[in-house]
């Protein structure tokens, strides 16, 4: 099993959303948080006085994924995320050691 | 001479502006709450209602006697006894020269008061302790805004002597460009340099938390100066007419000033600018708002718009921690429509006095730049004082750690938003115990 993680502009998530569902993805955790990279943040001004903002908002979308379904995945959200400008994200992949579905108690690949 | 009978149409004007000044509390808590960080924001709308709370008891007490009781000597002061606790103006014959009930302008002056006492709490944002900043409203009403009221205000009528600003020298103050505006953004001034910065001013990003809030609140300012302003003519009436349209165009002329100068300077007009704005012009026209032809309410708006945005940069250049901007706006506001009558007052308007590009001379320029400096020093230097004994004695100031966490919850023990229903679980046997 693997952890797909992306941070996506908030304005591309209905499309990775859609995306996804096309390969297949029914669940995913999606949080709205900030940070920023190369794209750094932007100036505000607030009478007279300006306050340069580091922080630029993203949507995290984090999947839980068996093994053979992660190369369909990061290419679905990359190919939906993508504008070719600065700031559209990243997606990174992790190992995960086990899972458990609460209702069931299925464990691992049965309870993605 | 004949005693004044009552004038129901001018009666139930007065109540009315009266209820509407009273709403430009509320009206400046929004727009001083939106202006600060979110931890602040409860605390800053205390600032105000507190004031409003303390003013309206102190002011029927003792303030309104010694701004409007008989003059004891030289117009600097009212008799403190004559009117103490308002009782004495409950009979059918109370009646007021403007033919509306005498409790009833008392109220309407205290209401007054309370703007003034409250506009001063924008320069202490996130910082002052409550307790100490009620005492130091209480005290500043007795000493600082009742006496200069009593200058400004109080005219002499019949055997009534008033203070020595209206009568004596001149001044033409018609809804309190020197006792409200000048006399808040000085006193607020002193406040801000007594209590110091806020930590990290000037090096740490202090947005506004909600310019919604500030847009609301500023058309509420907006509405209750209609009532502040034409109220002001105590009578319904032409002239009160005349300043009912000078407001709306001060107000107007304010925000497209300021949103020009953003645009020029910055690339951009702001929601914060256009409600900054129409806020100058409103102050600018306080004084002015029965001198001014409309057009010239427009030029006296759009200056105080200009003029104003260039001042609330000064803060960062000398380094005092105005926080919401009262001197800025208010103490430079009230400047500029203090002396501006001095210049394009035409005798057409109520007041009846032409300004020196009206062909009036510089007479009346003399008098103006008397009462906006005299006031402006009174103020300063009083309520400096008056700050200066609270920090020394009980403490002006929270401490560093409840500044940085929030003075919402240090000093009211409530948090203004509640936004994850995550941050109300109670700890096991916390509810209702």
């Amino acid at each position: 099993m693997k952890l797909v993680t992306a941070v996506v502009k908030p304005h591309k998530w209905e499309d990775v959303r859609v995306a996804l569902e096309s390969v297949g993805v029914t669940g995913m955790t999606v949080s709205e948080v900030s940070g920023y990279g190369r794209q750094k943040g932007h100036t505000e001004v607030y009478r007279g006085a300006e306050y340069e903002i580091a922080l630029v908002p993203k949507i995290r979308i984090e999947i839980v994924v068996n093994d053979g379904d992660v190369d369909a995945v990061v290419d679905a959200i990359t190919r939906s995320a993508h504008t070719g400008r600065i700031g559209d994200g990243k997606v990174w992949v992790q190992a995960v050691e086990s899972a458990v579905r609460v209702r069931t108690g299925d464990k691992d690949d049965a309870a993605i | 001479m004949i005693d004044p009978v009552l004038d129901s149409g001018n009666t139930a004007w007065l109540l009315a502006a009266s209820a509407l000044v009273l709403l430009m509390a509320p009206g400046l808590a929004l727009f001083y709450g939106g202006l600060v960080r979110s931890k602040s924001v409860l605390n800053m709308m205390m600032m105000t209602f507190g004031s409003l709370a303390v003013i309206a008891v102190i002011w029927t007490l003792v303030g309104y006697s010694l701004a409007f009781g008989d003059d004891l000597g030289g117009g600097l002061l009212g008799d403190p006894t004559q009117f103490a606790g308002l009782g004495q103006l409950m009979g059918p014959d109370d009646i007021h020269p403007a033919g509306v009930p005498w409790i009833l302008f008392a109220v309407f002056q205290g209401l007054f008061c309370v703007i003034t006492g409250a506009l001063v709490s924008g320069a202490i944002a996130d910082r002052a302790r409550f307790g100490a900043w009620l005492v130091f409203v209480a005290v500043w009403t007795l000493v600082v805004y009742a006496p200069v009221a009593h200058w400004v205000f109080d005219f002499s009528s019949g055997d009534h002597e008033g203070g020595w600003l209206a009568n004596q020298v001149g001044l033409v103050d018609f809804a309190g460009g020197t006792a409200v505006e000048i006399c808040s953004g000085a006193s607020a001034l002193a406040l801000a340099l007594v209590l110091g910065p806020r930590i990290g001013f000037g090096r740490e990003p202090m947005r506004p938390h909600n310019l919604t809030l500030v847009m609301l609140g500023a058309g509420l300012l907006w509405f209750g100066w209609f009532g502040f302003n034409a109220g002001s003519a105590l009578g319904a009436s032409v002239d009160a007419a005349v300043v009912f349209t000078t407001t709306l165009l001060a107000g107007a002329g304010g925000a497209l000033g300021w949103l020009l100068l953003e645009r020029i300077r910055y690339g951009h007009g702001t929601s914060l600018g256009a409600a900054s704005g129409l806020v100058a012009g409103l102050v600018a026209i306080t004084p002015s708002c029965g001198s001014l032809s409309p057009t010239g309410a427009i030029v006296m708006g759009l200056v105080a718009g200009i003029v104003c945005a260039l001042a609330v940069g000064l803060k960062y250049r000398w380094k005092y921690d105005d926080s919401l901007d009262v001197v800025g706006v208010h103490m430079v506001g009230g400047l500029i429509g203090t002396f501006g009558i001095g210049l394009i007052a035409t005798a057409a308007a109520p007041t009846g006095v032409d300004g020196l590009l009206y062909g009036g001379g510089a007479d009346q320029l003399g008098k103006q730049l008397l009462g906006g400096g005299v006031v402006l020093a009174y103020a300063f230097v009083v309520s400096g004082i008056i700050g200066l004994v609270i920090h020394k004695t009980m403490g002006f100031r929270i401490d560093e750690e409840h500044e940085v966490g929030g003075i919402d919850l240090a000093v009211h023990v409530e948090s203004a938003y509640d936004l994850h229903g995550t941050s109300s679980s109670t700890t096991p046997g916390g509810l209702g115990t």
